[in-house]
This record gives C-alpha cells, sequence and structure tokens, in this order.
C-alpha cells in the first residue's frame, strides 16, 4: 500500500538521477569513440549500451552539480594548470638533477572552503599532479586536504603551496560552483 | 629546408623533452633522501613527459585523429597517477617510510595528535 | 645536416631512457623498504610506456597506440593493491 504521493517522488528522484547521469553517459560515450579512434553509428551504439551497463553495474552515487557553468573561468584554470604543469615538471627535474640536495619538506594542511565534493577532488587532482605537491590525506567533513609540499625552504615556501592550492578552488568554483561557494570563496 | 622537416625536428625536441623528465624521474628516484620525496620525482615529470610524446606521436603521423585516439592515454594517465600517488604516499605514511627531521611543518602529525587525544577524552566522558 | 641533428637527438633520448630506467631499476633492487620499490617500479612501467611512444615517433607508426592505452590504464593497479595491504613491518626502519 503506497501512498501516491510518495510513488510520486519516487519517480521525480529516478527522472533526476537520469538527468544526473547525463553528463557522465555522454562522457563515457565520447572516451569510447575516442578508444576506437572514429566517430561512426555503430560506435555510438555499442558506446550508449556499454555506458549504460557500465553506470548499472558500477553504480556510484550521482554527483551534485550547481547548474552553473562559466567556460571562461574553466578555460582560465585549464590554462593556468598547464602553464604551472609544464614550469613546475622542469623545476621538480632541475632539483633532481642539481648537485646540491634538497632541503626540507612539508605536511601542509589546507583547509578549503568550497562544500562541493566535486570541486574538492578536482583541486586535489590537479594538486597532485603538480610536481612538488601531492595529497598524503584528506578530510570530507571539514573540506581539509592535507598536501605533501616537496623543497619548502622556509614558511614562505609553505605558505606558497597553500595560496596556489586556494587560488586554483576559486577559479573553479567560479566556473562551476555554486553562488555559495562564490560567496564564500570572496572573502 | 620545408615544413616536413621543421615538423620531424619539433617532434624530435618534444622526445627530447620528454626523456629529459625520465631521466631526472630516474636520478630523483636516487638522490631524493625519503621515499615520500622520492615520490614527487616518480610520478609527476612523467606526465608532462608523456604529454610531449603524445604530441610527438601525433605530429609525427601528420594526423589529428592520431592525437585523439592518444586522449584517452594522457586522460588515464591524469587521473591515475594522482591515485597512485595518494596511495601510496598514505601508506608511506603510516608505515613510516619517511624521515620526520626533513619535515618543515608538519600539520597532519598535529592534526593526528589532537584528534587521538580528543578520542582519548570523549569515551572517559561519556562513561562517567 | 638535418638528418644528422635529428639523429644525435635520437641518440641522446636513447642514452636518457637507458640512464632513467637503469636508476628505477637500481631502486628496485636496492629498496630499502617496499614503498620504495613499488614507486620505482611505477616509474620503470611510466618510462616502458614513454619508450613505447618514442618508436612509434621514431620509425613512424601508430601501432603501439593499444599498447599504450592498456598500460596506462592499468598502471596503477599494482601500487594500489601493494599500498593497500602495506604493513608497519614493511618499512625501511623495521629491516634496514
Amino acid at each position: 500500500m503506497t501512498e501516491p504521493a510518495n510513488e510520486r517522488e519516487l519517480r521525480q528522484e529516478a527522472r533526476a538521477s537520469i538527468v544526473h547521469q547525463l553528463p557522465l553517459l555522454f562522457a563515457l560515450v565520447v572516451l569510447w569513440m575516442l578508444l576506437w579512434g572514429a566517430v561512426s553509428w555503430l560506435n555510438l551504439v555499442t558506446g550508449l549500451i556499454l555506458a549504460v551497463v557500465v553506470t548499472r553495474v558500477f553504480y556510484l552515487p550521482p554527483v551534485e552539480l550547481s547548474g552553473r557553468f562559466n567556460p571562461f573561468w574553466l578555460a582560465v584554470f585549464v590554462g593556468q594548470f598547464f602553464a604551472e604543469l609544464f614550469v613546475a615538471s622542469f623545476q621538480v627535474a632541475f632539483l633532481a638533477l642539481r648537485p646540491r640536495r634538497i632541503s626540507k619538506n612539508s605536511i601542509v594542511e589546507v583547509q578549503l572552503r568550497t562544500r562541493s565534493d566535486l570541486i574538492m577532488t578536482i583541486v586535489a587532482l590537479a594538486m597532485s599532479l603538480m610536481p612538488g605537491s601531492f595529497v598524503i590525506e584528506s578530510d570530507r567533513m571539514r573540506s581539509r586536504i592535507y598536501l605533501h609540499a616537496l623543497n619548502t625552504k622556509d614558511l614562505e615556501g609553505v605558505e606558497d603551496v597553500r595560496t596556489k592550492t586556494l587560488q586554483l578552488e576559486r577559479l573553479l568554483v567560479r566556473s562551476f560552483g555554486s553562488l555559495d561557494d562564490i560567496e564564500r570563496t570572496r572573502k | 629546408m620545408s615544413f616536413d622537416d621543421i615538423l620531424d625536428i619539433v617532434s624530435a625536441v618534444l622526445v627530447l623533452g620528454g626523456a629529459f623528465l625520465t631521466l631526472a624521474a630516474g636520478v630523483g628516484l636516487i638522490r631524493f633522501p625519503d621515499a615520500l620525496s622520492g615520490l614527487h620525482a616518480a610520478t609527476k615529470p612523467q606526465v608532462l613527459g608523456l604529454i610531449l610524446v603524445v604530441l610527438a606521436i601525433a605530429i609525427e603521423a601528420r594526423s589529428w585523429t592520431t592525437l585523439l585516439t592518444l586522449v584517452p592515454v594522457v586522460l588515464f594517465q591524469m587521473l591515475v597517477a594522482p591515485t597512485a600517488a595518494h596511495m601510496i604516499g598514505r601508506a608511506g605514511y603510516r608505515t613510516g617510510d619517511f624521515r620526520p627531521e626533513l619535515s618543515l611543518v608538519d600539520d597532519l602529525a598535529d592534526d593526528i595528535d589532537l584528534a587521538t587525544r580528543e578520542a582519548d577524552r570523549s569515551p572517559r566522558r561519556q562513561r562517567s | 645536416m638535418n638528418s644528422v641533428v635529428i639523429s644525435v637527438i635520437y641518440i641522446t633520448v636513447g642514452v636518457m631512457f637507458t640512464a632513467g630506467a637503469l636508476a628505477s631499476v637500481y631502486r628496485v633492487v636496492r629498496g630499502p623498504s617496499l614503498i620504495d620499490r613499488v614507486i620505482a617500479s611505477d616509474v620503470l612501467l611510466t618510462t616502458l610506456i614513454l619508450a613505447a611512444g618514442v618508436e612509434m615517433v621514431y620509425n613512424g607508426h601508430t601501432r603501439s597506440i593499444p599498447l599504450m592505452v592498456a598500460l596506462a590504464a592499468t598502471a596503477v593497479l599494482g601500487s594500489i593493491a601493494v599500498a593497500r595491504h602495506v604493513s608497519p613491518k614493511d618499512s625501511a626502519k623495521a629491516n634496514p
């Protein structure tokens, strides 16, 4: 004996979850086509079937999107990310090859301001890809990440890591964070 | 010098960059003092190295399709390298595979310390 | 003259890859800890992926791309498996 209102809610929830999964399905189909290196109807159909099967079998809780999207700030983020990746890679390479040994490392706690899991994950991924820092531990409840930073000579170097992380976070929040997060990162 | 020759040289230089980063990763592995700093040398410069080599392959094949087929390689590596670094780094931190005297600041140890002390205190308060 | 420049570049590239691979093999053999060895074997695998790519550039074919894709996607599994099951007694301090 289910109540009709309850049933309607359930149906709405199901529809919402399908809408939430659409970006993921789209991304999986694109990935499938990239793997084959060709865009064709056969690839589209087999890709769609596989994507649905994969998302059903390996079910993940849907990612909460804020509904905002600003391509300009996303482009700035991607640009800055690759520029820093390029510079930092060679810095670490020279650090390995120079005669002097590295001085000191640090484990830095960074208090993020966003409440979004997705943004926190991307910030953590981006900072892990930057040579010179990787995420050693994270605290999702308090949105904190702990970064292991290479060769921080003094407290200024520690502060640099923190500023860099928060800067990336702000760019991401501006590109697809909620209005709430934008307000919070402004401070 | 034709346009083809220029492309050949560009791709050779890109490959040279990738090789340099690989060499640096190996040397860093030997020379950095503890496992956690070795992890920096290991995983990251090679992501850029991979991007450079992938560009070189696409230029040498003179085809956009090749570049697009290679996008998943870079994508996988970019998703997977941080995960591996995090898992190994965390395991290394917990097994004590790093030299504490090398760290200037260790916020994590402070916070773990604080958390353990809080956890020690709270059950006692409940029991009384 | 052009081909000479390119051969010199590729010889340098070969030397650099060999040195990098040997360095990581050294780390795998010497340890001292399990974590060190895992990190080094990861580097060795990435070096292999890059070398497969460079071979394609040098010989001008694209047949090894599936190999690169498969290796890039599965490279972590080994390190994650080890990281999950490593215990404090595997550290360098426990068995110097």
